[in-house]
């Protein structure tokens, strides 16, 4: 029999992790680590959606979290195509060389 | 030991990890030493899930984030050749405003949940909701119409994403001509 932790402890941590995931988002200009960052962020919304579920003993919010990974892996993929993409074009995947999309 | 139970030990240091590794992530200048630190940090946020009884979520976790994803992006910094030299920074000013923002968005967010009511986490060893064996029977009757969705979007996405980075020969070919 495990002592329970409060729900509190997990909602303070969640809300560290999402906020250091906001501060990289904007303090890096690096477009990949800023990817990193809004990967952090969704981990953060993921770990808190695990401990109301285990609160709740509802296993909706584990499917939920399931589905999240699964969107996560779908905009890496992609995400990852078009930076491989800009880099090929600007020789650089600074964020700052994408404010003006025109050529 | 000193009053708390080895759950709140693992609890406080994975906690304590996770957020350093994370800070560690935002803070390292080295793109390489950042996608490790984020590999950390996803191992200690799969140990949370254990501590919290979802076996499934944590080992799905660990495949799919540091397994698969973080490959990919550690695949793609050796490919451009990204180290510190390179790595473009921002004015002194805007990261001093980003932190000042964040900090502000933090206090605002712990002030605001510092009311939420105290309710204690029920961890009994007998909780089974995490296992693979009843979350997959969830979700393979409640929510079977968003898994098959859900494949349809990792197929457009893995289509999607060879189309985007497909060196587009017909461009090139023109090019090639012109020249």
């Amino acid at each position: 029999m495990l002592n329970g932790i409060p729900i509190n402890f997990y909602i303070m941590l969640s809300a560290v992790l999402f906020i250091i995931g906001v501060i990289g988002v904007m303090a890096r200009r690096n477009a990949i680590i800023i990817f990193m960052c809004i990967e952090l962020m969704l981990n953060a919304v993921n770990l808190l959606l695990v401990a109301f579920s285990t609160l709740h003993n509802d296993a909706s919010g584990q499917v939920f979290v399931f589905f999240i990974m699964a969107v996560a892996a779908a905009e890496v993929a992609v995400g990852l195509a078009i930076l491989s993409m800009v880099y090929r074009n600007f020789k650089s995947i600074d964020i700052d060389l994408l404010s003006r999309l025109k050529n | 030991m000193l009053g708390y139970t080895i759950t709140q030990w693992l609890f406080g240091i994975l906690s304590f990890l996770a957020i350093m590794f994370a800070l560690m992530v935002v803070f390292t200048r080295n793109p390489v030493n950042s996608v490790l630190y984020l590999v950390l940090t996803f191992f200690c946020i799969a140990g949370h899930y254990l501590l919290l009884n979802a076996q499934f979520l944590a080992i799905v976790h660990i495949v799919v984030y540091a397994g698969a994803i973080m490959v990919l992006f550690l695949f793609i910094i050796m490919l451009m050749n990204l180290n510190a030299d390179t790595e473009p920074q921002k004015h002194i000013g805007t990261r001093f405003i980003a932190g000042i923002v964040g900090g502000v968005l933090l206090f605002v967010m712990v002030g605001a949940l510092r009311g939420a009511e105290q309710l204690q986490l029920v961890q009994s060893g007998a909780s089974q909701i995490g296992m693979v064996k009843s979350l997959g029977q969830v979700l393979f009757t409640e929510f079977l119409f968003p898994f098959e969705i859900v494949s349809i979007l990792l197929l457009a996405a893995l289509v999607g994403a060879i189309m985007i980075g497909k060196r587009d020969t017909n461009i090139n070919a023109k090019e090639t001509s012109n020249s």
